[in-house]
């Protein structure tokens, strides 16, 4: 095959791609006429390529078929279901010829007549016009429009006319015409292609390296100058305007002016003007060169480039290790670089990687349509995100399960078009890919609008085919039945269609999904419809692997699966517990099953692990402690039992020996840092190991349910610490501006309070009693901060940083100090009322801005709208001793019933996220009376980006603030208060 | 590191008619392999374990970045292996450009041998032995096994199958 074959084969197969998803596109958007000139343009090209390569039977057919879109462009056919389908048709059999072509080398035999006789009769059908006057009339109108000089020429169509009457022009003329006919069409086609590359900067041979051709094979200055005539002469025929015709003559020579009596000759009308076009043009063809900066390469170049990169990567880890045990040496400064251009290079040589994820659906819109036709339903297909990138190795393997995933959304989710009519649906189903990245990975969403998954539906099949128990069942949520539709065995279509039923289920599309580290899950709303949620890495080749040890052998465990660490003394083995001779750990309000790494891997127990020859870990444990790494695979936690972890490192994931490959514990093996091997887990392998048993999938259950709880409830950051009289306490972090250890005995008396000499200025340090700390002792200290005011409040021992929903169990009561207490980590926890701390040190220190506002109007009404007893507590203290006087709503409903009862308040203040009616809708209700329209109405939120805070002015709120900043709160409040009271007065 | 077999042993007798075979012993048995399969002969080396593995399978080594499969040739054979692996010299071979090492007690020299020497094995011979051997030689001194590496490496291919 000789090369321009192979790049004709290259290029028309990618363009195929490209018509298949445009042209079912054009049947959505018939009038587009971009879309148009570039389905036009790509066939156009199709065809005339293979008029060059002499390809008969494939530019028969795709001439025919470029007629039929022509005439579209051309306004003289409408885009009709058949025009549509035929040209797929011979789209098809296009496909079909390169395919053939592409394994023989050479055009198969064979007839296309019936389909050039059906697009010609679609061609015909319609034709209002002749061609040609439709021609010419867009031509006349080409000089008033605006566009680029190869719209103004014609276009693709224009300029293979102009070459048409060009070249026969020539042949009548030339001497030798007659014996050049048979080579004319190739000229022809060179040429137009020749232009069409110089105008379009499309890559390709352009139209002066076509006359240079002419000239090296043979041909005469006379004849050429004799085709630039013609060449002038046609596309003046053609309309085209005199001055365009000198730009696309100068083309022929790239610009440059042509020696002066072929000037004369060729430019025969207004000479002055050749002289600024060819220099405009010049310019235009610079930044031709400039725009197309892509390089055709081999794949196994660039595969090559990345082992290499990866070898490269390893080596610097190797260096970077053999650096940290010499602290002093000539080699840091340039290692340090050579560590640094290392990592650029590997980012760059990821990036020629990169493919867009649309590569991996552009099958799809044409598959949508062909299913929707054979189903007799109707399907909409949108896409978004299609250009976003990811590595190509994933990129192919996620092609086959998106679109298993979409098939099954159009065969299972979508309805018949009168069921969904029926349920007061669109007619059109819709199924919405869409894409986008997401930290490290991508995530791709695959949903559709269909009937959905009825759950309970789920719950029968999983029954019916033995792989969960009713009971089990429910004590499990929707969403984790749900999942049931992954296990093998599994499918809930009642009929076996041509079009799902093959054998592959859901199983095989998440296990191809897991097996490159990703994530699916799936979602279900009865009769709103389902959606695939699925989450991949960016790339597989270089990862970042967390490395630990069991018995003395070290493993690499990817660190994307990675949630957390925990370390556990052996000796003081609280939290870990046994279920039925299970090993469970209870993890802050969660259990987590685990599972011991030797175990699961057979290692034999060495009694001492042999780390004194070890490079590079610190001893970090003298004493018997254990490590659980938490991981999480799919919805799935769970702890894995490691004697010692390292630290991280950057890991080239080279495959597993062959005899190797089916031990599914193991994703792979790498070389580290100090040259050696090492294996590399997969979480997955491992997860399967936990939960073969059925008592550890129990207790993974009731860990996800507990879970589950966490999110119902809104968690926040909570500082857990000991103090005084033992029992736990928290404050939420968010209040907390620094955590220092101190030794007291530096503290300083000041009248009667304790002082610390404190970053500039002087914190008073009070105990938990409120009274002046005792200036002895090594402690820790909270402090809290407040502009230039300071205050450490000294405690006995700080805990845990422990992520907590708060529901206060009890009231604080009459305990100074206290708010009340809630669960933390399955203790009852005291919370600490930090305003009562902060006025005890100072006690004017929430005054200051109630001063002005309030200082003879008396009390101010403010109305409390908090779902969180929490939030509730914390705040009505300190708006009651800021001078408010405080009404409480606890969700929306009660406050609007409030509202509409006829109380009135001065200032409103309303939380965001609440069960029932939000905040937004609560302003909403409000603003919409008359009579409260004017109220300032303050949101609070834990949550406030500029969109949140937007979205809540648009909704009708005066201020935002987040939740735990008091102090911002009481500012609006003051605020809006002031501002109010101009208002009110004149009213 | 690594120790060059002898490539220089003369070549006795018609270049023909005659194999050269780097000879390696495995428990006091001398074994060959013809030198164009050898890629490699490494001193003993750091060996990663893999755990849940067939036993024949030492674990795997670096040789210049890249990952190599050791296998224990004394267990392959069926013959005590303890402590072998950790002073064992590796011969590197590639098998469907995937590369091993065949662990080894020693590595000696090259011999070229006429092929019209070479006989089949007795059918004596224990199983594992039989089945990995291609022929034999009758030297002066002692009998060489010609080893064959694509059943070494088979076989153990099958074994873990098995295991799985």
């Amino acid at each position: 095959m000789d090369d321009l074959l192979k790049d004709f084969l290259a290029e028309t197969s990618e363009s195929l791609d490209l018509l298949d998803s445009e042209i079912v596109e054009l049947e959505q958007r018939p009038g587009d006429p971009a879309l148009l000139g570039s389905i036009f343009r790509v066939m156009h090209t199709i065809k005339g390529t293979c008029g060059f390569l002499g390809l008969p039977r494939l530019e028969a057919v795709a001439h025919a078929a470029e007629d039929v879109l022509g005439r579209v462009r051309d306004g003289e056919l409408s885009v009709s279901h058949d025009v549509i389908s035929q040209v797929l048709i011979a789209l098809d059999r296009i496909k079909e010829l390169v395919g053939l072509l592409g394994e023989t080398g050479v055009e198969p035999e064979g007839e296309d007549r019936e389909i050039i006789a059906a697009l010609r009769a679609i061609a015909s059908g319609e034709a209002a016009a002749p061609a040609k006057a439709a021609h010419n009339e867009q031509k006349e109108e080409a000089p008033g429009r605006k566009g680029s000089l190869f719209e103004r020429a014609g276009g693709a169509s224009g300029i293979d006319t102009a070459c048409e009457l060009a070249c026969a022009g020539f042949i009548a003329k030339s001497e030798e015409g007659a014996t050049l006919e048979p080579e004319m069409l190739k000229l022809q086609f060179a040429l137009a292609k020749g232009f069409e590359v110089a105008l379009e900067k499309t890559p390709g041979i352009d139209i002066a390296d076509v006359l240079t051709c002419l000239k090296e094979n043979g041909w005469t200055k006379e004849d050429i100058a004799l085709l630039e005539v013609e060449l002038g002469t046609a596309f003046r025929t053609l309309g085209v305007e005199d001055d365009d015709v000198v730009s696309l003559l100068a083309h022929l020579h790239r610009g440059e002016v042509p020696e002066p009596e072929m000037r004369a000759e060729v430019l025969p009308p207004e000479k002055p003007a050749a002289a600024e076009k060819p220099q405009a043009v010049t310019e235009k063809h610079d930044a031709a060169h400039g725009q197309n900066q892509t390089l055709r390469v081999n794949i196994n170049v660039l595969e090559d480039l990345m082992t290499l990169v990866s070898e490269l990567v390893l080596t610097r880890n190797q260096l970077l290790q053999i650096m940290r045990s010499h602290e002093e040496t000539p080699f840091a400064a340039p290692l340090q670089r050579l560590n640094q251009v290392t990592t650029e290079l590997q980012e760059s040589v990821m990036m020629t990687r990169m493919q867009p994820i649309g590569n991996a659906w552009g099958k799809l819109p044409r598959l949508v349509r062909d299913l929707s036709q054979e189903l007799g339903k109707k399907i909409e297909l949108t896409m978004t995100g299609a250009d976003t990138e990811l590595d190509r190795q994933i990129l192919e393997s996620i092609r086959d399960p998106l679109t298993h995933m979409v098939r099954n959304s159009a065969d299972h989710g979508i309805e018949m078009p009168h069921e969904r009519v029926a349920a007061g649906k669109p007619e059109y189903g819709t199924i919405e890919l869409a894409a986008r990245h997401e930290g490290g990975h991508i995530v791709v969403i695959i949903s559709d609008d269909g009937r959905g998954l009825p759950t309970s539906r789920i719950r029968e099949k999983v029954v019916a085919n033995g792989l969960a128990t009713e009971s089990q069942l429910d004590g499990m949520s929707e969403q984790q039945i749900q999942q049931f539709i992954f296990r093998p065995g599994f499918s809930t279509a009642a009929a076996v269609t041509s079009v799902s039923g093959r054998g592959v289920g859901m199983d095989v599309v998440r296990n191809n999904i897991e097996k490159i580290g990703g994530i699916i899950e799936f979602h279900s709303t009865e009769g709103i419809g389902s959606r695939f949620v699925i989450k991949i890495p960016l790339t597989l080749a270089i990862v970042s692997a967390l490395i630990v040890e069991c018995e003395g052998e070290r493993f690499a465990l990817p660190q994307n699966s990675v949630v957390e660490l925990v370390r556990i003394n052996r000796a003081a083995t609280k939290g870990l517990e046994n279920i039925n001779g299970r090993p469970v750990y209870r993890l802050r309000d969660r259990l987590l099953p685990l599972v011991s790494l030797s175990e699961i891997l057979g290692l034999p127990d060495s009694p001492d692990s042999p780390d004194s020859d070890e490079t590079g870990p610190q001893e970090r444990d003298p004493s018997d402690s254990t490590y659980v790494v938490v991981s999480q695979v799919g919805a799935f936690v769970f702890g894995i039992i490691v004697d010692r972890v390292f630290d991280t490192e950057e890991i080239v994931v080279k495959p597993v020996s062959r005899c190797m490959r089916h031990i599914s514990c193991f994703s792979g093996t790498t070389i580290l840092g100090d040259g050696r091997v090492i294996m590399i887990l997969d979480p997955n392998g491992l997860a399967s190991a936990v939960s073969s048993s059925p008592h550890a999938e129990a207790a993974a259950l009731t860990a996800k349910a507990g879970g589950g709880g966490v999110q119902r409830n809104e968690a926040i950051s909570m500082l857990v610490f000991e103090a005084r009289d033992g029992g736990p306490k928290a404050v939420p972090l968010s209040l907390v501006a620094r955590l220092e250890e101190k030794d007291l005995a530096t503290a300083e008396k000041a009248g009667s309070r304790t002082v610390l000499q404190y970053r500039g200025g002087l914190m008073p340090l009070i105990d938990l009693d409120g009274k002046p700390a005792e200036r002895q002792g090594k402690k820790p200290i909270l402090v809290f901060v407040d502009e230039d005011r300071m205050l450490g409040l000294v405690v006995d021992r700080v805990v845990d940083i422990v992520e907590a929903p708060l529901d206060l169990h009890l009231a604080g009561g009459a305990r100074p100090g206290i708010l009340g207490s809630a669960i933390i980590a399955g203790n009852a926890t005291d919370i600490i009322d930090t305003v009562h701390y902060l006025r005890q040190s100072d006690a004017d220190w929430f005054d200051v801005k109630t001063e002005s506002p309030f200082g003879n109007e008396g009390e101010r009404h403010v109305l409390l709208v908090e779902d969180s007893a929490f939030f509730r507590n914390l705040l009505i203290p300190m708006l009651t001793i800021a001078g408010y006087s405080v009404t409480v709503a606890e969700h929306a409903e009660a406050a609007i019933s409030l509202c509409k009862d006829g109380a009135s308040f001065d200032v409103i203040v309303s939380d965001i996220e609440m069960p029932g009616l939000s905040g937004f809708d609560l302003v909403r209700q409000l603003r919409a009376d008359k009579r409260l329209s004017d109220v300032p109405i303050v949101a609070l939120s834990s949550h406030a980006n500029s969109r949140d805070i937007e979205r809540g002015m648009e909704a009708g709120f005066t201020d935002y603030v987040t939740k735990l900043d008091p102090k911002a709160l009481l500012n609006v409040l003051s605020r809006t208060s002031t501002a109010e009271m101009p208002r009110e007065a004149s009213a | 590191m690594n120790t060059s077999p002898n490539m220089t042993a003369p070549a006795e007798g018609s270049e023909t008619s005659t194999e050269d075979y780097v000879t390696m012993k495995v428990a006091g048995q001398t074994f060959g392999i013809p030198v164009l399969n050898v890629r490699d002969v490494l001193s003993p080396q750091i060996i990663t374990r893999i755990p849940l593995a067939s036993v024949e399978i030492a674990g795997s080594l670096n040789l210049r970045g890249r990952i190599v499969t050791a296998i224990d040739m004394r267990t392959r054979l069926g013959l005590p292996a303890d402590g072998f692996v950790e002073r064992a010299m590796a011969v590197v071979v590639e098998h469907d450009d995937e590369p091993f090492s065949l662990l080894v007690d020693e590595v000696g020299e090259v011999l070229s041998l006429p092929v019209s020497e070479r006989q089949s094995v007795p059918a004596t011979l224990d199983e594992r032995w039989r089945e990995v051997s291609q022929g034999i030689y009758r030297l002066e001194d002692r009998l060489l096994l010609v080893l064959s590496v694509t059943s070494v490496l088979s076989a153990i291919g099958v074994d873990a199958v098995h295991a799985a």
